[in-house]
């Protein structure tokens, strides 16, 4: 009993993730990817997400520290940290991205710095939710995670 | 079951097996790519740097079927990759983006790929990739026996929806003489495991002979009025045909055009550099003269050789441009190339002897790499020059250092490659090449048994190169070669227990060799840092470790310099033109150069080798017998060769 409770409530974490717009799509995709032989698989390229995500991060807050601000580069930063955000399937993160490569081309600087705020935010608040739900699903068992209830 | 059934069971599956390299800087990015490539059950070979891939493929284009880049990339423009390895391999290439802007789907196009996805990728959108595979190798069968009306229509067959249908038209036309040359490359490899559709024609071997005679036949005429019909009646071959010849022609003009490119901007670099000494100049023209033969190499070295720099720094600057071994002419009188004309780069002058700028000439190797994608390793040259094959020499990249040991395994198997290309002609120095090429990877093996026990030297040998053949025995591959770079950090994973044996093994030896033996040694803790500093993205290994063995490397090149005069003048000789004085100097060289010549070869493979040589040589008859058919070889045609080699060996052994 207890395990279908948590069961249930892996499930309900996941669907609001989505209806939240936290993930998108992409995310079922890597969901689907795992398999007996993966059987982490998800929460793996979560983890290196993060990993690498954070030091993308750190570079980019450097680069804003410096005035002027050299948008070229913060703008290929950024489109490299757009491209693995989307690669997991962080929704709203990416479109934190996009903004931010807007306001790059934009050459406005403020409005960059602005969204990379919100950026952070982001970034953080999915891998709050994330390490949560991967957590509960651990607890649920293997069946669960690679459930897609559509 | 053998590795050779593995593969062939995957080809006959195909899609299924398909081979894909994927690169992408963003691991994320990669990971995912890979595990759903692994879905639909390709093989894959993941790497997050360019240069590494360049290098898979420049070791051996026939491993992979298809290319995946990203766009992005820090280390080298993805465009800039797609370009090489059109040119270069002739492979299908993907380009990859999370920007989908038409304009640069354009540029993709321009630049030859032959998709575009745009990220996140959906696995349903790898599911068909195969495609572009197989078309690209009806459009390569096509080009092989027909004209160009009818890749045309068939492109236009099983064009479907492809938006770059007419990409692959204008790509087949550029690359229908590149295809006919890669196909006829792929012919005298004697590889058969391309497209079972491609028809067979009687296979031309380019031997090292061969190719001599064509050399010597386009130096009469002139390289710019060497016409095939002339040359086949210069050469008087009875089995070759005027196709033969104007396909090797149009090889051997590629080559010549690259390099010139190289020499240009080597000429640039070593103008910077500067080098005034005279006997740099007569080096050099020796260089030239030698390495003008060098040049003619046969023509599947294109595309691994082609790249490479070859150990002696010196060599791979002569290399380069045919137009040194002009510039040199006048400048030597004693030294008659004989040759017509040459692509005018007299960059002869400059940057001849690595030799004696040690760090100067290192950083102009590694800058040339860099510009021309760090291709190869001059370990492979060497590989190549000590088998007696004649190379195309191209500065390429001596920064490979960088690439352990995949690089060392990159070194080797092209020897290894050209072995089998060249079976005939290296039967004596196959041992020896299959042994140091799989020296690395199965580290333990390799050492232990050498080193256990001399008297058994041969054996042992050729059971560890068995071994290591089985080893890699879960990539499927016909060649234990390929299996090397791309299952490297596997094994490399697997002898990590393996690795602290080699230091117990090296110090068994004690004799005057036992500084090379710490190659060995050095090789293993590296290896071990390699290893343990990639646990997790064992596939990305290869790239990131290089300072630490590299520095470390350094405190043995000394060690190493004395190995150095066995494998130079047997490179040497290869081109050598006969001229006893050209010999002297190569001897010449070879003292000045060895210390630099080292130092961009601390690329731990070549340490292997050099420990396998060493182990080679506790039995001096022994070491002459494997030389010698390399010798002989050359001795043919290069009356001087075998009192080269003989001093050689007796530098060897004083020490």
């Amino acid at each position: 009993m207890e395990r279908n409770n948590i069961r249930r409530q892996v499930a309900l974490m996941r669907q609001s993730l989505f209806t939240q717009g936290y993930l998108d799509e992409q995310f079922v995709q890597l969901e689907e990817l795992q398999d007996d032989t993966n059987p982490n698989f998800v929460e793996e390229i979560a983890t290196l997400y993060y990993r690498d995500s954070c030091r993308s991060l750190q570079t980019i807050e450097k680069s804003l520290e410096k005035t002027p601000h050299d948008f070229n580069k913060l703008d290929n930063h950024m489109h490299q940290f757009k491209g693995s955000s989307s690669s997991i399937g962080a929704k709203k993160v990416k479109a934190e991205c996009q903004q931010f490569r807007e306001y790059c081309r934009a050459g406005n600087g403020e409005g960059c710095m602005r969204t990379f705020q919100l950026l952070k935010k982001e970034h953080a608040t999915l891998k709050k939710k994330l390490e949560a739900y991967f957590q509960m699903a651990r607890q649920a068992g293997p069946i669960e995670t690679a459930s897609r209830p559509k | 079951m053998t590795i050779e059934a593995v593969l062939d069971d995957q080809r006959d599956q195909f899609p299924l097996g398909m081979r894909v390299l994927i690169v992408d800087d963003d691991v994320t990015c990669l990971r995912v790519l890979e595990t759903m490539l692994h879905k639909c059950q390709y093989h894959v070979t993941a790497t997050s740097h360019a240069f590494t891939a360049l290098e898979l493929l420049r070791e051996n284009r026939n491993k992979f079927d298809l290319v995946i880049s990203d766009v992005q990339m820090p280390d080298m423009d993805g465009f800039k990759l797609l370009e090489l390895v059109g040119l270069e391999m002739d492979l299908p290439v993907i380009m990859l983006s999370s920007n989908g802007d038409r304009e640069l789907v354009m540029k993709g196009v321009t630049h030859g790929a032959c998709d575009y996805l745009v990220k996140p990728v959906r696995i349903q959108e790898l599911k068909n990739i195969w495609q572009h595979v197989v078309r690209r190798k009806k459009v390569d069968s096509k080009d092989q026996t027909n004209s160009g009306n009818q890749d045309k229509s068939h492109i236009g067959n099983c064009g479907g929806g492809m938006a770059n249908l007419d990409q692959n038209v204008k790509l087949n036309k550029k690359r229908k003489d590149q295809n006919e040359d890669e196909d006829d490359n792929r012919d005298e490899d004697g590889y058969d495991n391309d497209d079972p559709s491609t028809q067979k024609k009687p296979r031309v071997v380019w031997s090292v002979d061969l190719h001599r005679k064509f050399v010597a036949a386009v130096n009469k005429l002139g390289i710019d009025k060497a016409v095939p019909k002339k040359i086949l009646d210069l050469m008087n071959e009875d089995k070759l045909t005027r196709e033969n010849v104007a396909s090797h022609l149009q090889k051997f003009r590629l080559y010549l055009k690259r390099i010139s490119c190289v020499a240009n901007q080597q000429a640039n670099m070593m103008a910077a550099i500067g080098s005034s000494d005279s006997s740099y100049l007569r080096m050099g023209s020796f260089n030239g003269v030698r390495n003008y033969h060098a040049l003619t190499g046969p023509g599947q070295f294109n595309n691994t050789g082609f790249r490479s720099m070859p150990l002696n720094g010196m060599i791979g600057r002569v290399n380069t441009p045919a137009g040194l071994g002009q510039h040199c002419l006048p400048s030597s009188g004693s030294i008659k190339l004989g040759h017509g004309q040459h692509p005018s780069n007299s960059i002869l002058d400059q940057g001849l002897f690595p030799g004696n700028r040690n760090g100067s000439m290192f950083q102009g190797n590694l800058e040339l790499d860099q510009r021309h994608s760090k291709g190869a390793t001059s370990v492979r040259d060497l590989s190549a020059g000590i088998n007696g094959t004649p190379v195309f020499p191209i500065p390429g990249g001596l920064s490979d250092a960088k690439l352990i040991v995949s690089r060392s395994s990159d070194a080797v198997g092209l020897t290894d490659d050209l072995i089998l290309r060249h079976p005939r002609d290296f039967e004596g120095g196959r041992e020896y090449v299959n042994q140091s090429s799989l020296s690395v990877a199965p580290l333990k093996s390799e050492f232990s048994a050498p080193f256990l026990d001399h008297g058994r030297l041969n054996d042992s040998w050729s059971s560890a190169a068995q071994s290591s053949a089985f080893r890699s025995n879960s990539f499927p591959s016909s060649n234990t070669r390929d299996n090397i770079p791309v299952g490297m950090s596997s094994q490399l994973r697997n002898c990590q227990f393996d690795v602290p044996s080699i230091n117990s093994v090296s110090s068994q030896l004690q004799d005057p060799r036992t500084e090379m033996l710490i190659q060995p040694s050095a090789i293993s803790s590296t290896a071990e840092q390699i290893i343990d500093s990639d646990p997790t993205q064992g596939w990305v290994w290869m790239d990131h470790k290089q300072d630490s063995p590299y520095h470390h490397s350094d405190a043995i090149s000394s060690s190493m310099n004395s190995l150095m005069p066995a494998n130079i003048p047997v490179a040497f000789d290869q081109n050598l033109d006969s001229k006893g004085t050209t010999l002297q100097r190569n001897m010449d060289f070879n003292s000045i150069g060895q210390s630099n010549f080292l130092d961009p070869l601390l690329i731990k493979f070549d340490e292997v080798e050099r420990s396998v040589e060493a182990s080679m040589n506790l039995k001096p008859g022994y070491t002459m017998d494997q030389r010698k058919p390399q010798g002989g070889l050359v001795s043919n045609n290069y009356g001087l060769l075998d009192d080269l080699v003989s001093a050689m060996t007796n530098q060897l052994e004083k020490r």
